[in-house]
């Protein structure tokens, strides 16, 4: 008993951040549903949703019921077990990497000495996800999807990784915390701009997103790898992508712009979650405006890009980095 | 190169046939292509076709000539009033009627506005192919423009059955006159925007240029005409080649790349749409009064016995209409040569060892129409 009582605010820590989490996913899910969408019509100079309520904000919920409704279907040649685990693998693990962000000083989960390491292994197993919905799909255009999808994630995992590390020499820690309080002076987009920028482009990869969609390229293999997905099953991938969203752009935020930091707002203790999530937004509308302006890269392109000049660029900046570290 | 997909697999059992099509996003319609990959390289492709048969050439030989008109602009519903205007001066050239000036004029402008049209639809659905979802809505929203001007004058706004024998079936008017005006400026002044945005891409680019090269050589082996043949440096041009309708009265170039590679024909239909501007705003200038009927068109239009041919330019390349009459008002026979079906011919050649997404880019560069494929 003595133990359990010792240990009950710590579980009821972690009730509360768990629910918190939810809220975060679901809430910058319709956010961001949203938003992509009126961006996007915007960008294309129409209204977007206009229907479902005043300038069509009710537009997500209703295709939330309309997904909870349709049937899932199973193809009848697809794996049954593998098909219907591969969406709840990909958004299961969305949630944990939200527990160790540093949403303000005050306002963190658990400020982990691995956070980072916690961040980037969770957000691995969507590729696992993915790897595993598209195989079981027993389709082709799904299977070349997932071809693709795994090579690109593999590859661009590393130079996102190697721009990381960088700023990681600099602050000598794995917690986020401490990267975000190492960032009083001056932000690290300014001292590793170039570790922002190949950051930048990784992500983009890394939520599979355009120009860099190839996993789910719909003019050269229809939908990719959630061809054969409907209802429910297939707005879990649409869910965990952005949630991933969500993540890497949190994690730019505390790596290169200073985390919660900003000038403080009046009569507003906790100012620095306003900061952090304008930051956060901000980097999720410049995700969003690419998408819907340029054309879609070709498979050896992206991964020569990658190879030939994203790896070696990120390899030149951490060694001057550690270099620079050791010398100042 | 069997038709079977899972004994075609059996037959080759280490590569992978994908069958894209009749359903697929980015083979516009109702086309069916089985691709033989290595990886994601295409080793071998074969066009499947008759998706979309509906015996045009076969209805000809059963109603009188003159009432096959509709049926023309069902064949390239992009290029309507162009196939109106083969089959109007075909019958016209077999039956020796004079066609007034004003009808030529008003062919002229109507069917330019057609062919800008069409290459703005292409425009659109290309870089949709390519993976830019933008660039159709801004294209659309400039076609939508020509479309409520022919509307005006035609009654419909794509399959659109205005020319006839021997004229038009309405005349235009000043609306007409001052809508199209005001539309050559605001696309005049819209083509800096779209060289921007999108033609100077570098995605674009790195997708495009050494992309689909294709020379003279395979051209006229193919029979490939239209902007892909003059992506190679060949300005063949049915207006400027075998100039019909009044077209020899205008100022225009034809445009031409060198490469013949996908960039290259891109390019030359960006091109080809401020060209037309140009024939326009000269046909507007000069628009002469006059009837617009021919004097004396027969109700049934016999045609004296013989082969005829006619031939235009359309969107997509050189389209011939070839007639063989015994005398009466019912064709004998009448063949259409359409272009995009001679120039699917080559995607077998054109994109053999090719990426996927390559494939999609030299299809999508083809320009196809499918119901003018399966006539």
């Amino acid at each position: 008993m003595e133990t359990f009582y010792s240990i009950l605010p710590e579980l009821i820590r972690i009730v509360i951040c768990a629910v918190c989490g939810a809220v975060i996913v679901f809430g910058n899910a319709l956010v961001m549903g949203y938003a992509e969408r009126k961006l996007a019509g915007h960008i294309m100079l129409r209204p977007g949703p206009m229907e479902v309520g005043p300038h069509g904000i009710y537009q997500l919920v209703i295709d939330g019921l309309k997904l909870m409704g349709k049937q899932l279907v199973v193809p009848a040649k697809a794996d049954p077990l593998l098909f219907r685990f591969a969406p709840l693998l990909a958004f299961a693990p969305v949630f944990v990497p939200l527990l160790v962000l540093p949403f303000s000083e005050k306002i963190q989960g658990f400020d982990l000495d691995i956070g980072l390491l916690v961040i980037l292994a969770l957000a691995s197993i969507n590729l696992l996800a993915i790897l595993i919905g598209g195989w079981a799909s027993n389709n082709k255009y799904s299977l070349f999807g997932v071809f693709r999808a795994v090579s690109q994630n593999v590859a661009y995992e590393i130079p996102m990784l190697l721009s990381l590390l960088a700023v990681v020499f600099m602050t000598n820690s794995f917690s986020l915390k401490a990267v975000v309080a190492a960032q009083s002076p001056v932000w690290f987009i300014v001292i590793q701009p170039l570790a922002f920028l190949i950051y930048l482009v990784s992500i983009v990869a890394e939520t599979n997103r355009a120009p860099f969609d190839l996993p789910e390229a719909e003019s050269e293999l229809t939908a990719g790898f959630h061809t054969e997905y409907s209802g429910m099953s297939f707005s879990l991938f649409v869910l965990a992508e952005y949630a991933n969203m969500f993540i890497v752009s949190s994690v730019a935020t505390v790596f290169f712009l200073g985390g919660s930091s900003g000038i403080p707002l009046p009569y507003f203790e906790y100012s620095g979650i306003i900061w952090f999530m304008l930051k956060v937004y901000s980097l999720m509308f410049f995700l969003v405006w690419i998408r819907w302006t340029y054309p879609r890269t070709r498979f050896d392109q992206l991964m020569n890009f990658c190879w030939k000049y994203l790896i070696p660029f990120a390899l030149v900046n951490l060694l001057i980095t550690v270099v620079m570290v050791k010398l100042l | 190169m069997s038709m079977d997909v899972k004994a075609l697999e059996d037959d080759r059992h280490h590569r992978y046939v994908l069958n894209m099509g009749p359903q697929h996003p980015s083979t516009h319609g109702v086309l069916r292509v089985l691709l033989e990959l290595e990886g994601e390289y295409a080793m071998n492709l074969l066009p499947v076709l008759g998706y979309g048969h509906r015996c045009h050439e076969k209805i000809a030989e059963f109603k009188p000539a003159k009432s096959f008109m509709p049926n023309t602009a069902r064949m390239d519903y992009l290029g309507a009033l162009i196939y109106n205007h083969g089959f109007a001066q075909l019958l016209e050239k077999a039956a020796g009627i004079e066609v007034p000036e004003r009808v030529e004029y008003i062919r002229v402008i109507t069917s330019e506005l057609n062919r800008i049209q069409s290459h703005l639809l292409w425009y659109g659905a290309y870089l949709l192919d390519l993976g830019a979802f933008t660039p159709i809505m801004y294209s659309f929203d400039d076609r939508e423009h020509i479309l409520d001007i022919l509307e005006d004058v035609t009654g419909s706004r794509l399959t659109y059955c205005y020319f006839r024998v021997g004229g038009v079936s309405k005349d235009i008017d000043e609306k007409f006159v001052t809508g199209t005006r005001a539309f050559i400026k605001r696309l005049r002044s819209r083509f800096p925007m779209y060289e921007d945005l999108v033609n100077g891409n570098i995605i674009l680019q790195k997708r495009l240029i050494d992309v689909g090269e294709l020379t003279p050589h395979t051209c006229a082996r193919y029979g490939i005409t239209g902007p892909l043949l003059r992506g190679t440096g060949v300005a063949y041009d049915m207006r400027r080649a075998e100039p019909y309708s009044i077209y020899s009265k205008f100022d225009f170039e034809i445009p031409t790349g060198t490469k013949g590679d996908c960039m290259a024909s891109f390019m030359v239909r960006f091109h080809e749409m401020e060209q037309s501007l140009r024939i326009i705003e000269q046909a507007l200038d000069g628009l002469p009064e006059g009837s617009i009927m021919a004097a004396k068109v027969p109700k049934k239009l016999k045609i004296p016995a013989g082969d005829y041919n006619s031939s235009v330019e359309a969107p997509r390349g050189e389209l011939s209409y070839y007639l063989v009459s015994d005398g009466s008002d019912v064709p004998y026979r009448l063949k259409v040569r359409t272009p995009s079906y001679s120039n699917l011919s080559v995607i077998p050649e054109m994109c053999q060892g090719m990426l996927l997404s390559d494939v999609v880019s030299a299809m999508g560069a083809l320009d196809l129409v499918i119901p003018e494929i399966d006539r």
